[in-house]
């Protein structure tokens, strides 16, 4: 079940290992839109999360609690209306160099051929994109796009696309990698897929990673912590450690107990939430 | 793990052995459709241009109503001096407007995109100039710009400034906001955004809007011409009509298209060179 050492060893002559995750700290963060006719949405009410450097975290909750909203403040790219988030032990005041985001749609530039999306944010922070080529080629080829390098985005699946999104979020090795229900597009046999190939991916980085998905079982199975949100106004509402040993098994892992139990804690939470009906 | 994954992504292009000579099959069949396609327009005009030709001495048209294609061609090989150095002109006039016209629109559409005041405030009125034919115009032009290059420049350039605007505007608010945020999240600075994933993503619009935009540039430079000119084509025809010289006339509207393609021509080059550079950039 490992992946490949050798296109791994690539990665690691091309570039130094960045090491351990970054730990990122949300302090009373609360999130008030303004909608076009002057209403004021509460997207996110007082939220406080710890998440240490190199933990997995999940994030559940049901739709529009603000989970995304959330997310696009640890990337940097929204600002909190009130309350303060540490990335770094840094005050955040936009994107840190050191965080990716993978969102739900994989935003690939369809006038660009998949290497040179996989470079883009070489680009942007003005490095030479040379130096990386052979590292994008080893993670394509990590993810099964061998050769899919001069292709174009439209000639690929939605899977494809995804794992191309993935590779570009991680060609710098971040400290801190953030993904908004990256999975949600893709079916079950690839999806399945895509959550090992992460799971494997982040027992190399040891980087941290806040995980945002709809799927109780995804977030279980992947996670250090499931931290459960409730309904808007979002808030965090539940917390649970998930102690099953790693490298966890997708196909073996729906019998564990352990497993098991906490899937249902999740869903229990979500019942007494009424965003989900019991029985 | 990675080995099943890469199974799966490669069998969609897994070539089929037993397939090969169907594949000929329907390439040779795409070719043929393709130079059929390719032949029909010129087949079309020059079905047309057959059908003209015979039908003038057919019906006994005299050569000072209707001249036939080959008069005109004959003309325009006899004349070509004569209309070379009118077409010139119009050529200038044509280029300038229009490159104007591409600078200004560009930088205002920027204006409207970036600046919701402006927006608010400009982009309203230049809708509402829009629907002012600018034909009409053209008198009062004369007025104020005299006999020169003036009013042929500003009629071209204010023909095909207003589809450039609105075309650039609505090509850049069409990007999804996700891909702005993505390059944020990367660190991109706002001119780093523009460069890498606004400007590309309008350009198709843009350059559609120049091809509009070129042909509505040469209306109005021979406009201009028809209303207050001592050359180009535009006055050529009148004097080819001051004459009774109604081949010449076709001549000069010959030339007029032929400098229209030739320009648009430039404009799908410059497109394809730049899509190029684009897809290859690394
Ligand atoms: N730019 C915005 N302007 C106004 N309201 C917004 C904006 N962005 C989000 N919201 C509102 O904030 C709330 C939270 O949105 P968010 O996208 O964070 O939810 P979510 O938890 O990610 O939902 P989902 O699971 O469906 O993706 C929603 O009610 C949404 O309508
Ligand atoms: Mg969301």
């Amino acid at each position: 079940m490992n992946a490949p050492v050798s296109s791994f060893e690539a990665v690691e002559r091309v570039g130094q290992r960045s090491g351990n995750g970054i730990a990122v700290k949300i302090d009373h963060v609360q999130k008030i839109f303004e909608t076009r006719d002057g209403h004021e949405v509460i997207a996110l009410e007082g939220a406080d999360l710890a998440v240490s450097a190199g933990e997995f975290v999940a994030v559940v909750g049901p739709s529009g609690c603000g989970k995304s909203t959330l997310l696009s403040m640890i990337a940097g790219i929204e600002n909190p209306t009130s309350g303060r988030i540490l990335v770094d032990n840094h005050l955040l005041s936009g994107p840190n160099p050191r965080t990716s985001v993978v969102f739900q749609n994989d935003y690939l530039l369809p006038w660009r051929n998949i290497i040179n999306n996989v470079l883009l944010p070489l680009e942007i922070k003005r490095l030479d994109t040379r130096l990386y080529r052979e590292r994008a080629e080893a993670l394509l080829t990590q993810v099964g796009l061998a050769g899919f390098g001069g292709r174009f985005p439209s000639e690929l699946s939605g899977g494809m696309r995804q794992r191309v999104a993935i590779c570009r979020a991680v060609i710098q090795e971040p400290g801190l990698l953030l993904m908004d229900e990256p999975f949600g597009a893709l079916d079950a046999l690839t999806r399945e897929q895509m959550i090992m190939d992460l799971q494997n991916l982040w027992l190399r980085l040891k980087n941290t990673v806040v995980f945002i998905t709809h799927g109780i079982d995804e977030a279980v199975f992947l996670a250090d912590r499931v931290i459960v949100m409730s309904p808007r106004p979002g808030r965090i509402d539940m917390q649970l450690d998930i102690d099953l040993p790693r490298p966890r098994k997708w196909n073996e892992i729906h019998s564990n107990p352990g497993f098991t139990e906490a899937v249902a804690k999740v869903r229990g939470r979500f019942e007494e939430q009424g965003v989900l009906k019991a029985g | 793990m990675a080995g099943t994954l890469r199974d799966l992504a490669q069998k969609d292009l897994a070539p089929k052995s037993d397939a090969g000579s169907r594949r000929a099959d329907r390439l040779r069949r795409q070719r043929r459709r393709a130079t059929l396609e390719a032949f029909s327009a010129p087949a079309l005009a020059f079905a047309l241009l057959a059908i003209w030709q015979i039908c003038v001495p057919l019906f006994n048209v005299s050569e000072f109503v209707l001249p036939t294609p080959i008069d005109i061609l004959s003309r325009v090989v006899t004349d070509y001096r004569l209309l070379l150095t009118h077409a010139w002109i119009t050529g200038a006039e044509v280029v300038v407007g229009f490159l104007c016209a591409a600078v200004v629109g560009i930088l205002v559409a920027l204006a409207v995109f970036y600046s919701r005041m402006v927006e608010r405030a400009v982009y309203p009125l230049l809708i509402a100039v829009q629907t002012i034919p600018k034909v009409a115009l053209a008198p009062l032009v004369v007025l104020y710009l005299g006999y020169d290059w003036g009013p042929k420049l500003f009629l071209s350039f204010l023909i095909s400034f207003f589809p450039i605007v609105v075309a650039t505007v609505v090509g850049l608010k069409g990007l999804d906001k996700g891909y702005a945020n993505l390059v944020r999240s990367m660190g991109a600075s706002e001119a780093q955004v523009f460069l890498k994933v606004r400007l590309p993503a309008a350009l198709p619009s843009i350059f559609g809007s120049f091809k509009v935009a070129l042909s509505l540039a040469v209306i109005g430079a021979v406009l201009g011409e028809y209303v207050a000119a001592e050359r180009g084509l535009g006055y050529l025809q009148l004097q080819a009509n001051a004459n009774f010289d109604v081949t010449l006339n076709f001549a000069a509207v010959f030339v007029i298209a032929l400098l229209g393609v030739a320009l648009y021509s430039i404009i799908l080059f410059v497109e394809k060179v730049v899509g190029d550079k684009q897809g290859a950039r690394s």
